[in-house]
């Protein structure tokens, strides 16, 4: 109430003149009052866990803790540099990242489909069943592989069996690993990649199809001269924001989709994490893996976005 | 004349077009649903029919028994109180407490704004890691509670910066006038704004629902008790470790058990686990696009 209009422009004059931290958070108390237990979580769950970076430094004891564990330096690092799985985990985790950069364009062109489909309700009913996969959980998703792919009991395993052909592994064999994964992953969220490119190309000035349908442009010409150039900087920052999750191999598909037989290709760095760190119980050289693998990341982030802005491009930041 | 057998002809294709379009399309989205209604129609047959089973939209004989089954066993109904706690615990605390410091952060003439920001946005760009994270837990005695599962997850980074372009979007002379007429921030917040971002918010309560019911990887992390396993865990055990009876065995005889073909149970149990998202997805989805898109990507 105290907050009407004349009462208050006198106040802002006098608080630009003298400024008074303790003034301005008087005036905004609601304001910060709402943001509270927002920046509590952001305070507590995002930045508690930075100082205990600090363990890949130190030789951590449970008991002795974090202010009172042995420093030892880089030494973890170099144990981790000189580690034969150091190598393995490196190519898997690449492999599998370089593998989902390359179905990148899966989405945009899936975009482009159905962006010339004319029949609005054939449209939205694609849209829709495209989109259901994304919110089911990997759980679902790898326990769908199993029902199908299985060697004994699987579906397909079954027809080619009553076709007369022999039962394939797919599951427990490393080398249907990474095209498995693929699939799972393209076939979870193709659909919902596709939405914000929808967007974008729905944003296209209607008067740019005119000119070009004009000009003698056919279909392909238009997405080509058109459709693409107009959604570009929606695909940069796309991109950009894919780049800043290289490193991050999905935990839940790999450890899920992970067997004995398989753990040469499908070992990655965060299921090693978790197996070497939480269940074995080496923090120090875990966390160690962990930062290595967060600062890669990072570099990648900052990385691609000052590459895209001195390109002229408007980046992420 | 000629322009207009031209446009004639065009019509023709542009038909063809459409056709081959259409089919392409169609037959991407019954991959994304045929797994769905397979494991379906399995699991409402008869066990007796199926054997090593040809593919079937369609339940053969249909029963119950194997929901009868699943459903009534206790490792069934501890994993869905799991669940059910964490979803309606911590959606409503998500999407209350992410609504109201993205507001914050949209006020622009807010001091400490610009830092606040700075500091959420750091987050999307370096995590700690697993292990920093798994010693707070501990250290905040949250290990083997479902508190482990529910507190980490209610503010995020990328949901923040959506909701506060969608709260920029929305015109300021509402809250302007409603200055004059007397309200603080506190009221406008509550009385204005929430009321006019139905839309968003129901898209964050569906995304927020989604990520609490599919909890996996934290649950194996922290909860250490197998009886209080969350559903996808359960779900987990039974089909991917194929531990049928582990979880669903206790107060079932035995003699039952057995007549039970093990694949009709994974499948159901896969249905069981998938039902409550499938059954949400229809009525929020006209609202999620749209909660998505008002932000774009960029913060």
């Amino acid at each position: 109430m105290e907050d009407t209009l004349p009462q208050r422009l006198p106040a802002q004059i006098a608080v630009k003149r003298k400024p008074s931290v303790l003034r301005e958070i008087a005036q905004h108390k609601y304001l910060y009052l709402l943001g509270l237990p927002g920046m509590l979580c952001f305070i507590i769950f995002k930045y508690l866990p930075l100082p205990g970076i600090m363990i890949a430094f130190q030789d951590y004891s449970v008991y002795k803790g974090i202010l009172q564990s042995e420093w030892v330096g880089l030494q973890h690092f170099i144990t981790l540099f000189k580690d034969p799985d150091f190598f393995m985990l490196f190519r898997n985790t690449i492999t599998i990242s370089l593998l989902h950069i390359l179905m990148f364009p899966a989405p945009i062109v899936l975009a482009l489909l159905l962006n010339e489909l004319k029949n609005a309700t054939v449209k939205r009913w694609i849209q829709t069943f495209v989109y259901v996969p994304h919110f089911v959980s990997w759980v679902i998703v790898i326990s769908l592989t199993y029902i199908f792919l299985s060697k004994e009991t699987g579906i397909l395993n079954n027809l080619i069996h009553t076709w007369g052909g022999e039962r394939i592994e797919l599951l427990f064999n490393g080398k249907a690993f990474y095209p498995l994964v693929i699939l799972q992953e393209q076939w979870k969220n193709i659909g919902w990649g596709s939405i914000i490119y929808l967007a974008a190309i729905a944003g296209v000035d209607p008067a740019l199809y005119e000119s070009a349908k004009m000009d003698g442009a056919g279909r392909l010409r238009q997405i080509w001269s058109v459709t693409l150039p107009s959604i570009i900087p929606t695909v940069i920052i796309m991109f950009i924001l894919a780049l800043g999750h290289t490193l991050d191999t999905n935990f839940e598909q790999i450890y899920l989709m992970q067997n004995p037989i398989n753990s040469e290709y499908s070992e990655v760095f965060e299921t090693y994490v978790y197996k070497q760190g939480i269940r074995e119980g080496e923090f120090s050289y875990t966390a160690a893996v962990g930062i290595f693998k967060s600062t890669i990341g990072l570099i990648l982030v900052l990385g691609s976005n000052y590459l895209v802005r001195r390109r002229g491009h408007e980046g992420i930041y | 004349m000629k322009a207009f057998i031209s446009a004639g002809s065009h019509r023709g294709m542009e038909r063809v077009y459409q056709g081959i379009l259409t089919l392409l399309l169609l037959l991407l989205s019954f991959t994304m649903i045929v797994p769905f209604i397979y494991v379906l129609a399995i699991s409402f047959s008869d066990s007796s029919n199926y054997i090593s089973g040809g593919f079937m939209l369609f339940p053969k004989d249909f029963s119950w028994e194997a929901y009868d089954y699943v459903l009534s066993g206790q490792g069934f109904l501890n994993a869905f109180k799991a669940s059910l706690f964490i979803t309606c615990i911590g959606v409503p605390l998500s999407i209350g407490i992410s609504s109201m410091m993205a507001y914050m952060l949209a006020k622009k003439t807010l001091p400490g704004r610009k830092w606040i920001l700075n500091l959420v946005i750091f987050t999307m760009l370096f995590s700690p890691g697993l292990i920093p994270n798994y010693l707070l837990i501990d250290k905040l005695n949250l290990i083997d509670s479902w508190w482990s599962l529910i507190l980490p997850g209610l503010v995020g980074a990328w949901t923040l910066l959506v909701m506060k372009s969608f709260f920029q979007e929305l015109p300021s002379e509402i809250e302007e006038s409603a200055k004059i007429d007397g309200c603080n921030d506190l009221t406008i917040f509550f009385r204005i704004i929430l009321p006019l971002s139905k839309a968003m918010l129901a898209a964050f309560t569906l995304f927020a629902a989604v990520a609490y019911w599919n909890t996996f990887f934290s649950a194996i992390m922290y909860i250490t008790t197998p009886e209080k396993w969350p559903l996808q865990v359960f779900l987990q055990q039974i089909v991917v470790q194929a531990n049928v009876n582990e979880f669903t065995d206790s107060g079932v005889d035995m003699t039952r058990n057995q007549q039970i073909n093990p694949e009709i149970v994974k499948m159901t149990a896969v249905m069981v686990v998938t039902a409550p998202i499938l059954a949400l997805y229809p009525f929020l989805q006209k609202y999620f696009a749209k909660g998505v898109l008002i932000g774009s990507v960029k913060g």
